[in-house]
């Protein structure tokens, strides 16, 4: 083992910033990090065990007990129970003898949960050892653990592989990529190179300006004008740094993806537009580890890229040097907030961090760094190859262009549609044959749920702002315990902890949630739960505490009727039950648990 | 340009240099803004939100902000900003398991402190009573979980001569524990356990065989209010 | 006017409470003038004999005899005041919370250091013997508590500072060095 693990590290790069690369690999040579490894690791880096398991415990997909040979990592996010997780778990659980959480006896099979995947459109899903599997059923379990004890590879499982580069050699893998309207910015025609031969020849002045007249604003969910991050990032003195946020982590959003998938030079040849506007050497993608089986595809896109002369050395003969690689996450949601992307990618807990300085003062390595989601890079290309004034003329005033929205839940076609700013929710639903809708969770679970009075409100950034998110809420759904109870447990598995606020109003609302749906709830709970929410609005550091409220507040405020049935109009009711409390004690000292009253 | 930066908090005219950190800018001026994890001169962790003030009408941590000309008008003592103050105190209380009646740090303790100066008589939150462990492997110190407040003092400020940290943080969110290096502590000196127990803010790090040296009505909070000194400074 | 009746107990606590209250000095006889003391170890009365005013408790709730005397306390008092840390947070006696009641038992009667001799393993477990509960519960979690006064115990001047603005109507004004969570 030692040997093993020394050439991991070696291999690497022997520095505490590469911690994620060493930790993911050992765990995927050993299915944990062992203790051992864990203090080889400490000393080759010249750094406290301590610290290496702060960063080892942080992620959901490090362990310190080994997962099974096959490590089924089911998505229990609110859409998978829509579509039926709830029987694959228990089919699971029957056919590998074991409960979640558990590993088998002799190892073969482990069972987790974890949260949303990115394939919101095609649920239930499930990663088996980094290999994803969608649309599961009873029927597709039973084959799937079967195949398992015969020892088939995982590989060798995908019944058929997907459309588009799904079936490309190094990816083989069953995903749809489920497009349903290509627009002209992202899905529309892409000839690879152009844009970035045109851009090597402009000032990067000039291109940063272009992004700015086409008042593209951040898709990752924010909306921060981006030639104004540009521009700011490019004032700095310096090494520079480009960061493209492959993190996709807000439940319910799988556009990025489609990109990753059918557009990766266009990514890239985004990042490296930008890396010659800011005057940046390098550029890294943040990839979710959610989305590693696209790994070796995307390296090897980059290689073709290298060889094209697109990347690397004295780019297309104009004298720029860049290049790109990518970081691998390992599970944790925060990690897409962009100040904690960095520190995961400096080999830290995704802790975000203070600001200011922000990113474009002081971001990786204390470099000034711009970081972009994936779509917005994909739009910067279209933006320099066709100008921004083509670009602003569509969607609304102040939500220019196009926007990819993943849509997903009660609908008949779900997928990825790439529409203008502009469109109302109702147009949405028309569109994606959605009947009886109850609600559209707009922006995920740190969004807005909209109740069929407001389906007139335009998805815009200044209106309902989404980074992609829709998900259809039909009629037939428990609001408050299938999506607000998911969304909050979702809250109180990923806040990083590092906030008072967040790390215990999220939990203290996820059991007040528990207790109404239980129907033990009272009236002052609920103005207690939006007083608390907005506490933690207030004070919590990052974007996760100052929205992880909304699924309370806003269906507080839209649904209140749903709740007002389910809670007791009395100003006390004391949650204590005695059968509960005395169950244990009885049977410790065999006693009947009978209580006179 | 000059280096001097105008402001008020709640009315009052304070002047501080330009990038200094707003709550140290307020001590020296006389103005007490309560901070948990805060330490002058160290980088900021801005983990306990404690220090939360209102700057042109919006929400930051004063302990994280670099005063400039934008800073105009703070509020610091309104209702409002007493009552988060207070709710995040309770929250820590029941997050943790502070028993104070039998805690070295009573009465020495910011935490419960803080208590006292918001007259907390009852947490609004329910108690979580989670277990948690007391790490006494060290020779020379308990780590004492159940009080831990996670400001990060020990971590940013508690190294050895390679720079390698003594305290780390274990786990996310709720399941979020402070831990202390096995090896590292088993050769920790006396004054750097000296040094980690007097920057704990709250009773988690108490260096062994020593404990109440202080006698009731002689410690730090026992008859004025935490903030005293910086309030009567000016 | 009739006087005010308090009434007073200590459940899972050490009655230290009640000594503070007794630590008023010569203020305990202007406190007989004020009111009168119905069911409490004060007086020795063992049951309640009329409706009660106030209701005093110390301690927190750890088995079924203390969660039955605290329920009849909220039916006979109208204002209940949780008195101590005890009575506010379980106090010490809740250090066992979030330990599972078998291990603590286990501890308690079969495994732990200061157990003597108990061969056949014999756990307490006679009918009249309350009922241990899961965890020692603050008071507020199991009946609606009015007011309370921290301390361990709270100190007799805040005990008397607080009957007397109770009985007398007047606003209560506590001074910083009376609450006290030790
Ligand atoms: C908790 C949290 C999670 C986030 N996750 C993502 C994500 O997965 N992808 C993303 O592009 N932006 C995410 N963001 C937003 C980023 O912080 C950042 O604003 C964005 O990457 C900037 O790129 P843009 O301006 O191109 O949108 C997240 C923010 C927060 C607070
Ligand atoms: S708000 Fe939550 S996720 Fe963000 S820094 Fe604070 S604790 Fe971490
Ligand atoms: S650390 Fe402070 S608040 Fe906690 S028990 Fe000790 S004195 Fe009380
Ligand atoms: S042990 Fe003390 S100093 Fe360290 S994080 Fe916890 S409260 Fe802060
Ligand atoms: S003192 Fe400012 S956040 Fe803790």
């Amino acid at each position: 083992m030692e040997e093993k693990i020394k050439s991991i590290i070696k291999t690497s790069g022997n520095s505490p910033d590469r911690l994620m690369d060493i930790l993911l690999s050992v765990q995927k040579e050993f299915r944990c990090v062992p203790e051992e490894a864990v203090s080889l690791i400490a000393s080759a880096l010249g750094i406290s065990e301590a610290d290496v398991n702060q960063t080892k415990t942080f992620y959901h997909f490090f362990s310190s007990k080994p997962v099974g040979k096959y490590a089924v990592y089911l998505n229990n996010a609110a859409v998978s129970g829509m579509m039926g997780m709830a029987e694959v778990a228990d089919e699971f659980e029957k056919q590998a003898g074991i409960k979640f959480g558990e590993t088998t006896p002799d190892g073969l099979i482990s069972l987790d949960y974890t949260a949303c995947i990115g394939m919101s459109d095609q649920e239930p899903a499930a990663l088996i050892n980094s290999v994803v599997f969608t649309e599961l059923t009873r029927e597709k379990v039973k084959e799937i653990v079967a195949g398992m004890k015969e020892g088939k590879t995982v590989e060798s499982m995908v019944p058929e592989y997907g459309d588009g580069n799904n079936a490309h050699p190094l990816v083989k893998s069953m995903v749809k990529n489920n497009i349903r309207k290509a627009g002209p910015v992202c899905l529309g025609d892409y000839d690879a190179g152009k844009t970035l031969s045109k851009a090597l020849s402009m000032n990067p002045k000039d291109v940063i300006s272009e992004v700015q007249k086409s008042n593209l604003r951040g898709r990752g969910g924010a909306g921060f004008p981006t030639g104004l991050k540009w521009l700011f990032c490019s004032q700095e003195s310096g090494e520079r740094y480009v960061i493209c946020n492959a993190d996709e982590g807000e439940p319910g959003t799988f556009k990025d993806r489609v990109l990753l998938t059918e557009r990766a030079k266009m990514i890239f040849e985004g990042m490296t537009i930008a890396g010659w506007a800011i005057g940046a050497k390098e550029g890294i993608v943040y990839l979710r580890y959610e989305y590693d089986y696209l790994l070796k595809f995307l390296n090897s896109i980059l290689d073709e890229m290298r060889e094209k002369n697109m990347l690397g050395k004295n780019i297309m003969g104009k004298g720029f040097d860049y290049d790109i690689r990518i970081q691998s996450g390992a599970g944790a949601y925060v990690c897409g907030e962009e100040s904690a992307l960095i520190e995961s990618t400096e080999g830290k807990r995704g802790e975000p961090r203070n600001r200011p300085p922000f990113p474009t003062q002081s971001g990786y390595n204390e470099k000034p760094t711009i970081i972009n989601n994936v779509e917005t890079f994909c739009s910067a290309v279209k933006i320099v190859e066709k100008g921004g004034e083509w670009f602003s003329n569509m969607g609304t005033e102040e939500s220019s262009g196009t926007k990819l929205l993943s849509i997903s839940g009660d609908c008949k076609q779900p997928g990825v549609y790439e529409v203008e700013w502009g469109m109302t929710i109702k147009e949405m639903l028309d569109m994606v044959d959605a009947t009886d809708v109850q609600a559209v969770q707009v922006a995920g679970p740190s969004g807005v749920c909209v109740p069929p009075s407001q389906f007139s409100r335009k998805i815009a950034i200044e209106d309902l702002a989404t980074g992609g998110s829709m998900i259809v809420v039909g009629k037939q759904r428990d609001l408050i315990k299938d999506i607000v109870l998911n969304f909050m447990e979702f809250f109180e598995d990923e806040s990083c902890g590092s906030c008072i606020t967040c790390r215990s109003f999220n939990m203290i609302l996820r059991r007040m949630v528990e207790k109404i749906v239980e129907g033990r709830g009272i009236k002052p709970d609920l103005d207690n739960m939006v007083q608390w929410g907005e506490i933690m609005r207030n004070t919590s550091r990052c974007g996760l505490g100052q929205t992880s409220a909304n699924p309370v507040s806003t269906t507080i405020s839209n649904f209140r009727e749903l709740y007002e049935s389910k809670v007791k109009d009395v100003d006390f009711q004391s949650d204590f039950d005695m059968k509960k409390a005395i169950i244990e004690s009885c049977e410790a000292v065999g006693r009947p648990p009978v209580v006179h009253e | 340009m000059s280096d001097t930066i105008k402001f008020t908090i709640d009315g009052k005219e304070c002047t501080g240099k330009k990038g200094q950190l707003l709550v140290d800018a307020a001590a020296e001026n006389g103005v007490y803004i309560p901070v948990l994890c805060h330490w002058k001169d160290v980088k900021p962790a801005g983990s306990c939100r404690i220090c939360t003030v209102k700057v042109n009408n919006r929400y930051v941590t004063a302990c994280t902000l670099p005063i400039d000309e934008n800073c105009g008008d703070v509020e610091n003592n309104t209702p409002e900003l007493q009552d988060i103050r207070k709710a995040i105190v309770e929250m820590l209380f029941v997050e943790g398991n502070h028993f104070c009646p039998a805690c070295e740090k009573s009465g020495d303790c910011d935490l419960q402190a803080l208590g006292y100066k918001y007259q907390m008589m009852v947490p609004r939150f329910p108690y979580a009573f989670e277990r948690r462990e007391l790490d006494a492997k060290s020779p020379k110190i308990f780590l004492e979980k159940n009080r831990c407040i996670f400001c990060k003092r020990c971590i940013r400020m508690i190294k050895d001569e390679k720079g390698r940290s003594y305290f780390a943080f274990k786990g996310r969110g709720k399941h979020l524990e402070i831990s202390m290096d096995e090896k590292l502590a088993a050769n920790i000196s006396d004054e750097l356990a000296q040094e980690a127990m007097d920057i704990c803010p709250v009773g988690a790090i108490l260096k062994k065989e020593v404990g109440f040296i202080n006698p009731i009505g002689k410690r730090k909070y026992d008859n004025e209010p935490i903030g005293s000194d910086i309030e009567k400074s000016k | 006017m009739s006087k005010p009746i308090i009434a007073t107990a200590s459940l899972a606590g050490c009655f230290g409470c009640h000594m503070s209250l007794l630590d008023i000095d010569d203020r305990i006889l202007k406190l007989i003038e004020l009111v009168e003391f119905n069911k409490s170890p004060i007086d020795d009365i063992k049951t309640f004999t009329k409706q009660c005013d106030i209701g005093l408790i110390e301690g927190g709730c750890c088995n079924t005899e203390n969660i039955e005397v605290l329920k009849e306390f909220r039916k006979h008092c109208k204002i209940l005041i949780s008195v101590g840390e005890c009575a506010i947070m379980g106090g010490l006696p809740a250090m066992r919370n979030g330990i599972p009641v078998k291990e603590c038992l286990d501890e308690a009667y079969l495994d732990g250091p200061t157990v003597g001799e108990n061969k056949e393993k014999i756990m307490p477990n006679d009918e009249e013997l309350p009922i241990i509960t899961d965890k020692v519960y603050p008071l507020h979690e199991i009946v609606k508590v009015d007011y309370y006064l921290p301390g361990c115990p709270p100190s007799a001047d805040l005990l008397w500072e607080a009957l007397v603005a109770l009985v007398t109507g007047k606003e209560l004004e506590i001074p910083y060095e009376l609450i006290k969570f030790d």
